[in-house]
């Protein structure tokens, strides 16, 4: 596994620097906004690698909870086989769907759901779980801090202004805040109580999520303010070099969180030798 | 069932037993959120039409300010004696416990509400457009939507190093919603401008989905060691 990591190191260099070519030379200039639109390509990479991660973080808050108690445990697996299932079959029943989406969106949405679910379990034991929750969240909310000041850099010349209380932004910052309050309740809460109690955060914030986000929508719908930005078809060469960039920035995230994770379970090892020692007062001379 | 009532009851009357002898939550919370009140005046110009629209929001931010105080003390007060360590050992529910403490803030931040409230009409001069009558169910829910987490949050922010000031840091981020619901229904109610059904549903659900995890989670953040 370990001689991977150069590998995927190589390949993501690689990717990123492509994909930072096909950005800013290859893609067509937008009609309308000039050449400023080609911070998309690092804007919209980060939202979705931010989102994968947070969701990595649940589900690993989730498994560190349920995994002791094996009543839960098995409950928990198929509440995950369950989501896969309904969102396999009821979009293709009950259509159509709101806002335009497509059935076989959801329906991969909601294997990959189940998928990642039990490959997380099966990759990670019950100790390691806790290290993956820490290392997604953190890399996150680096992610989500990328979103966050590359979308008013972006909005400033494009919308005339640099922050609109408008539904996904107001949301993103919310979950920003979320996750930063996890990593402070990390940093500060001491001992071998800290990995149960930041799952419990885990699962408040990712329930939170759905309310945050409803509220915001009620908000707006009922203070109208003047539509910003707007939908459309996007160019496919720019969805090409979009994607070129998600998965660059997706190999990144992956070797980011792989190194902090090995640091992770070195430090973790240290402190347990470290425990041991001081129960057996060997000292290291 | 009745384990769990009498546990809770017994629980209840005690901390509503220590707070009638010693006050200090609600004389700590009266007086921060009057100093609230004061402040805000200075701060925006209340004449009537304007602090019908702001009111709302100033009102839930005084009462969510000074929940803390009250929340911080609620597991802050078990450290002494090693109670909550006797809690522990005891076979007594955990949930039963929790609700006895998020009850006690319910009616502590109850009080409160009823103390403030005649005091914020006459200084801001306040009269609802709206139908009044759900100013009360407005009130009661987003009273137990800052309780019960704020109560559970408390339980999480007293095993780490800075209890007092990890409470908000952990309780407002998720509040964010409740907060919206419960200003927007108020200024709903108090402008007459719009609908409070939409907000008080909003309330609902967040009661809902946070009661159940808290209860689902309590047990586990109690004896986390």
């Amino acid at each position: 596994m370990k001689r991977a990591f150069p590998i995927l190191a190589i390949v993501t260099a690689a990717l990123l620097s492509y994909g930072l070519y096909q950005a800013l030379v290859a893609a067509p200039t937008d009609r309308m906004q000039g050449d400023v639109y080609r911070i998309i390509y690092y804007h919209v990479p980060s939202a979705w690698v931010a989102f994968l991660l947070f969701f990595l973080n649940f589900v690993a808050s989730i498994q560190y909870l349920v995994r002791p108690k094996p009543v839960a445990d098995r409950l928990a697996n198929w509440v995950a086989i369950a989501i896969g299932v309904v969102l396999c079959v009821v979009p293709f029943v009950y259509r159509p769907l709101p806002g335009g989406m497509e059935p076989s969106a959801l329906a991969t949405t909601g294997l990959a759901i189940t998928g990642i679910y039990f490959l997380i379990k099966k990759l990670f034991s019950e100790l390691t779980v806790d290290a993956l929750a820490v290392v997604t969240a953190e890399v996150g909310v680096v992610y989500c801090t990328i979103v966050l000041v590359t979308g008013p850099l972006w909005a400033r010349p494009v919308w005339g202004i640099w922050w609109t209380w408008d539904m996904r932004l107001t949301s993103t910052l919310v979950l920003w805040l979320i996750y930063v309050s996890y990593l402070l309740l990390r940093k500060f809460s001491t001992g071998s109580q800290t990995p149960l109690l930041a799952a419990a955060l885990a699962v408040f914030g990712a329930l939170d999520v759905p309310l945050v986000y409803f509220s915001i929508w009620f908000f707006r719908t009922q203070h109208p303010q003047p539509v910003i930005g707007g939908g459309g078809s996007i160019d496919p060469r720019m969805l090409h070099v979009m994607l070129i960039n998600l998965l660059a920035f997706l190999c990144f995230a992956g070797l980011v969180c792989w190194s902090r994770y090995r640091l992770e379970i070195l430090q973790r090892e240290v402190e347990e030798t470290q425990a041991l020692e001081a129960l057996l007062d060997r000292r290291p001379r | 069932m009745t384990g769990l009532s009498n546990i809770t009851l017994a629980t209840l009357a005690k901390d509503l037993r220590l707070e009638w002898r010693s006050k200090d939550a609600i004389n700590s919370m009266l007086f921060f959120s009057l100093l609230v009140v004061v402040i805000f005046s200075f701060v925006f110009n209340p004449t009537a039409e304007e602090s019908r629209r702001i009111a709302g929001g100033l009102v839930w931010v005084a009462f969510l300010f000074a929940a803390v105080v009250a929340l911080n003390q609620t597991w802050a007060r078990e450290l002494r004696n090693q109670v909550l360590d006797a809690y522990r050992i005891s076979p007594a529910p955990a949930n039963a416990l929790f609700l006895a403490k998020a009850l006690g803030n319910f009616i502590f931040v109850s009080v409160l509400e009823l103390l403030m409230t005649p005091l914020f009409i006459v200084f801001y001069s306040l009269r609802a457009v709206g139908p009044a009558y759900q100013l009360p169910i407005v009130a009661v829910l987003g009273t137990w939507a800052l309780v019960v987490n704020g109560t559970f949050f408390a339980a999480v922010s007293v095993r780490t190093r800075a209890r007092e000031i990890m409470l908000p840091l952990l309780l407002f981020p998720i509040s964010i919603p409740a907060l919206t619901g419960m200003v927007e229904a108020t200024s709903a109610i108090l402008t007459g401008e719009y609908s409070a059904r939409v907000w008080i549903a909003l309330l609902v659900a967040y009661e809902v989905v946070f009661t159940i995890a808290c209860l689902f989670l309590f047990e586990t953040v109690l004896h986390a060691e």
